[in-house]
C-alpha cells in the first residue's frame, strides 16, 4: 500500500468474496450444458494476487470444437435465425437484467480470476458489460435502419476469442452484437480469465436462451487456433495481440469467413501547454494505469510539449504517489496485480531494456505484497522514438515520456509507430481538437478524457491494430452480411 | 501564449513567483489569472466521484471523525441569533458530546461581529477560536469604509479569525485589482486575526473562476480560502473544494507560504465530511490534515459525526435525542 500520506491510513476495507459460489471444476457449456471433454485435459487458474488455485478448467480438444460448432450451427439453422428479431431482443434484454442483478458477484469473480481492482470490476467492467446488452438488445429489432440494406442477413456461426484483460467486458463486445445479428456464437475466453465466461453460461441458462446459441469452450492457444481455423464457422472475432491476429489473418485468408481483428496499440497522449494540468494528469494515469496498463488502447507513450514538460513531471510524480497497489479485492486499490507470471516476466524485460537502452527509470515508493505478480507503477523520461519502450507494446503500468515542440511533431511522433488503435489531446483549443483527430490515424482519439467507451461509440484500430469495428452501429457490420 | 510565461515561473519552486509584478497593474494581474492552467470540468468532477467511492473504515472512520470534529467551525449566522443561544454553542463547541469527555473540542464557533464579545468570554481559556463574519456578510454590498469598521469591531470585541466575502460583482466584471486592493485592506484592519476570504463559490459559475478568485485571495494575503457563505446554494461542493486544494497546493510549492482551506455549507453527514477529507488527503496532503490548515463550516454536521462516533465505540445506533440541539 502506498497512501496518500503519513497521517490518514485508509483501513483495509476488502470486498467480500461470499457473494461468489466457485465451482471446483468446469467443463464445457456446449448446447445449454455443461458437458465434459471428450478429448482435452483440464488446468488450473489461479488467482494473480496470491496464486491461489481458484478453479479448474477444461482445455477443449479438437473434437470438443467440433462439438460446440455443430451445437451453434443447429441452433442457428432452426431456432435462433427463425426466430422474430422482436424476440432475439428479449433475450438480449433478460441477459442484460440479469447482468445488473448478479454485477457484485461477476465484479468480485473478475477481480479474483483477473487480479484488476474491485473499483473498476465494479464501476466500469460489469456496468459497461449490461450497457453493451442492453444497447445491442435495443438493436435486434432495428437492423433494417442501421444504414446496411433493407434487410441485412446474418453471417451464420461466429468463432469468437478473446483476452485476459477485460474478461466479461470483450465477451459482451462479441457477444452481444453477434446475438443481436442473429449469429450464434462459439467463444473462446482467455486461459488466464475463463471464469467469468462460464459464469456468464449460467446466466444465459438462467436466461432461457435457446442451447447452442452461446457455447463457451475453454483453453489455451490450440483451442483458439482449432476454433478459428474450424470449417464450420463464418465469422472470425479476435482480440488479442498483433502477433496472434497476423496468424488468424493468415489461416482465414482465401476462406469465406469475415474476420474483424482488434490488436494491440501503442497510444500516444498528447499534452499541450495550454491543457488543463491536473485533469492532464488525471487524464495520464487513467491512461496508462487504468487496469494496470493492460489495455490495448493504453496511453502508453506521453508526449508533453517542451515548454509545460517540468510541470507536468513534478504533478504526475506527485499524483503517482498517491496510488494505492495491493489486493485487487480492496475498495480502496488503485492498481492491482498483473494478471500473469508470463505477463510479469515481459513487462520486466521491456522495463529492463528501456534502462540498458538509457531512458530513466522513475517509481513511486510502494510496497509490493510477496505472492502473485506485482509490478510498481513507473515512468520512464527521457525516452525517444528510438527506444524500444516507446514502440513495443508493453501491456502493462509503464508509461514512456516524450516531449515535442510543435504540434505538427506531436501528430509526427503519434503517428510514427505501426500502431494506431486511440491516441488523447489535452488542450483547452477546441481547433486544436479538431486538427489534431483529422490528423491522428487512431481509431479513438479522446479529447480532454482518456480510455472512456460507450457502447454507442465505435472502437477499432488503423494498421497493425487490426480491422473492423466493435460497439455502435459500426460494431452491427461485422456480423451481418450486408 | 500567456499559459507559457506564466505557469513554468509558478513550478520554479520558492521565490519564483514575482508577486509585486503581478499585482502591479490590473493588467498583470489579469494576465495572471487568466495564464493559470485552466480546470477542466468534466475532469474535475469525475476526479472527486472517483475519490468519493473510497471506504473509510473501521480505525480510519474513528480518525477521521474526530478530525473532522477538531475542525468544525461551528456556525450560527441568523437573524434571530440571541447571546443565551452563542454561549448555548459555545458550550457545545468546548464539550460536544457531554456524555463523552474524549470527543475532541471543535476548532472555532462563528457568529456576527455584534455577537463576539458573548463568544469570547464564553469560551475564554478553552483553546476553542472565535470567528466573525464582517464586511457586510453576506451580500458585501457596503462601503468600503463600512466594511473596514465591521472588521476592526469585531477584532476588538476579541475575534481570533475574521470571515470576510469577496465583492463578487467586481470579480465577476473582471476588476480583479478592485477585489484585491479590498481583501488587502480588510487583511490589514484585522492586525493579528486570521483573515479567511470566502470566494463565494456559487455565484462563481465556472471551475476556472473558482482557481482565478483562490489565487487573487491569495495574492492578497488571505490565511484561508472559504467557498461560501452558507446563504447562496450551492454551497460548498466538493469539486470547488478540489480546485481550492489545488490553488493552495500550488502556492506553496511556487512560494512556500501555506494557506489554508474552509469549505462551509451544506456539509451535513460524516460521509459528506469524510469524503472531504479524502480530497484533502490525496490533493494536498498531509500539511492540511490539520485544523490550522483545513476547517469546514457547519452546525449540524457536529451531531451526526458525534452520533457516528458514538456507534463506533458503543456499536450501537442512538437517537438524535441523546445529542443536544442548539
Amino acid at each position: 500500500m502506498s497512501p496518500a500520506g503519513k497521517k490518514f491510513e485508509y483501513a483495509p476495507a476488502p470486498e467480500s468474496r461470499a457473494v461468489v459460489t466457485l465451482r471446483s471444476s468446469y467443463g464445457l457449456f456446449i448446447d445449454g450444458e455443461f458437458v465434459d471433454t471428450a478429448d482435452g485435459r483440464t488446468f488450473k487458474t489461479i488467482s494473480p494476487a496470491t496464486e491461489e488455485v481458484l478453479a479448474e478448467v477444461t482445455e477443449a480438444g479438437p473434437t470438443d470444437v467440433d462439438r460446440a460448432v455443430a451445437a451453434a450451427r443447429r441452433a442457428y439453422q432452426r431456432t435462433w435465425s427463425k426466430l422474430p428479431a422482436r424476440e432475439r431482443g428479449k433475450y438480449l434484454f433478460r441477459i442484460a437484467r440479469i447482468i445488473q442483478e448478479r454485477a457484485r458477484e461477476l465484479a468480485v469473480l473478475e477481480s479474483l480470476d483477473n487480479g484488476k481492482p474491485i473499483r473498476e470490476s465494479r464501476d466500469v467492467d460489469i456496468p459497461l458489460v449490461a450497457a453493451h446488452f442492453f444497447y445491442y438488445a435495443g438493436w435486434a429489432d432495428k437492423l433494417s435502419y442501421a444504414g446496411l440494406g433493407p434487410d441485412p442477413r446474418p453471417l451464420g456461426v461466429a468463432g469468437q476469442v478473446i483476452p485476459w484483460n477485460f474478461p466479461l467486458l470483450m465477451l459482451s463486445w462479441k457477444i452481444a452484437p453477434a446475438l443481436a445479428c442473429g449469429n450464434t456464437v462459439v467463444l473462446k475466453p482467455a486461459e488466464t480469465t475463463p471464469l467469468t465466461a462460464l459464469l456468464f453460461a449460467e446466466i444465459c441458462q438462467q436466461a432461457d436462451l435457446p442451447p447452442g446459441v452461446v457455447n463457451i469452450i475453454t483453453g489455451a492457444g490450440d483451442t483458439g487456433r482449432a476454433l478459428v481455423e474450424h470449417g464450420g464457422i463464418d465469422k472470425v472475432a479476435f482480440t488479442g495481440s498483433t502477433e496472434v491476429g497476423k496468424m488468424i489473418a493468415r489461416s482465414t485468408a482465401g476462406t469465406a469467413k469475415k474476420v474483424t481483428l482488434e490488436l494491440g496499440g501503442k497510444a500516444a497522449n498528447i499534452l499541450f501547454d495550454d491543457a488543463p494540468v491536473d485533469q492532464a494528469v488525471e487524464g495520464i494515469v487513467n491512461g496508462i494505469f487504468f487496469n494496470q496498463g493492460h489495455v490495448c488502447c493504453a496511453g502508453s507513450r506521453l508526449l508533453v510539449q517542451e515548454s509545460v514538460y517540468d510541470e507536468v513531471l513534478v504533478s504526475l510524480k506527485r499524483r503517482l504517489g498517491t496510488l494505492r497497489v495491493g489486493d485487487p479485492l480492496d475498495k480502496n486499490t488503485d492498481v492491482g496485480a498483473i494478471n500473469s507470471a508470463e505477463q510479469l516476466a515481459r513487462i520486466r524485460e521491456l522495463s529492463e531494456v528501456g534502462e540498458a537502452e538509457g531512458a530513466e527509470r522513475w517509481s513511486p515508493p510502494c510496497e509490493l505484497p510477496e505472492r502473485g505478480f506485482w509490478f510498481a507503477p513507473t515512468v520512464f523520461t527521457g525516452v525517444t522514438q528510438a527506444h524500444r519502450i516507446a514502440r513495443e507494446e508493453i501491456f502493462g503500468p509503464v508509461l514512456s515520456v516524450l516531449t515535442f515542440r510543435t504540434p505538427a511533431e506531436a501528430v509526427e511522433k503519434a503517428n510514427n509507430t505501426p500502431y494506431g488503435l486511440s491516441a488523447g489531446v489535452w488542450t483547452d483549443k477546441g481547433s486544436r481538437i479538431l486538427w489534431m483527430a483529422d490528423k491522428l490515424r487512431a481509431g479513438v482519439v479522446w479529447a480532454n478524457t482518456f480510455n472512456r467507451f460507450d457502447p454507442t461509440s465505435p472502437f477499432g484500430g488503423y494498421k497493425e491494430s487490426g480491422y473492423g469495428r466493435e460497439g455502435g452501429r459500426h460494431g452491427l457490420e461485422a456480423y451481418l452480411d450486408a | 501564449m500567456v499559459t507559457t510565461t506564466a505557469v513554468p515561473t509558478l513550478a520554479s519552486g520558492p521565490g519564483g513567483l514575482d508577486l509585486a509584478g503581478i499585482t502591479a497593474s490590473e493588467s498583470s494581474l489579469r494576465r495572471f489569472l487568466h495564464g493559470l492552467p485552466g480546470v477542466d470540468q468534466v475532469g474535475a468532477e469525475a476526479r472527486v466521484a472517483t475519490l468519493s467511492t473510497r471506504s473509510i473504515k473501521t480505525t480510519a472512520k474513528a480518525w477521521a471523525i474526530d478530525l473532522a470534529i477538531s475542525m468544525i467551525d461551528l456556525t450560527t449566522l441568523e437573524g434571530q441569533d440571541t447571546p443565551g443561544k452563542v454561549r448555548a454553542l459555545c458550550a457545545k463547541a468546548r464539550r460536544p458530546d457531554p456524555a463523552d469527555p474524549t470527543a475532541p473540542q471543535v476548532a472555532a464557533i462563528c457568529v456576527y461581529p455584534d455577537l463576539v464579545e458573548v463568544a469570547a468570554a464564553a469560551l475564554a481559556g478553552s483553546g476553542v477560536k472565535v470567528a466573525s463574519v464582517a464586511t457586510s456578510f453576506p451580500s458585501g454590498r457596503a462601503a468600503l469604509p463600512v466594511k473596514l469598521a465591521d472588521v476592526r469591531a469585531g477584532v476588538a470585541a476579541g475575534a481570533d479569525e475574521i470571515d470576510m466575502v469577496i465583492d463578487r460583482g467586481a470579480f465577476l466584471s473582471g476588476h480583479y485589482l478592485a477585489v484585491l486592493d479590498e481583501i488587502v485592506a480588510v487583511k490589514a484592519a484585522c492586525g493579528d486575526a486570521h483573515l479567511k476570504v470566502i470566494l463565494e463559490t456559487g455565484e462563481l459559475s465556472t471551475y476556472d473562476n473558482v482557481r482565478r478568485a483562490s489565487w487573487l485571495a491569495i495574492l492578497a494575503g488571505g490565511d484561508f480560502i472559504k467557498t461560501s457563505t452558507g446563504k447562496v446554494a450551492p454551497a460548498a461542493t466538493l469539486p470547488v473544494t478540489l480546485v481550492m486544494l489545488e490553488a493552495v497546493r500550488d502556492f506553496r510549492d511556487a512560494t512556500g507560504r501555506q494557506v489554508g482551506v474552509k469549505p462551509a455549507g451544506g456539509i451535513r453527514t460524516s460521509k459528506d465530511a469524510i469524503r472531504y477529507l479524502v480530497v484533502v488527503n490525496e490533493t494536498a496532503g498531509d500539511d492540511w490534515l490539520d485544523p490550522d490548515w483545513f476547517r469546514i463550516g457547519a452546525s449540524s454536521l457536529l451531531n451526526d459525526l458525534l452520533m457516528q462516533r458514538t456507534k463506533l465505540t458503543t456499536g450501537r445506533y442512538s437517537g438524535p435525542d441523546y445529542f443536544t440541539l442548539d
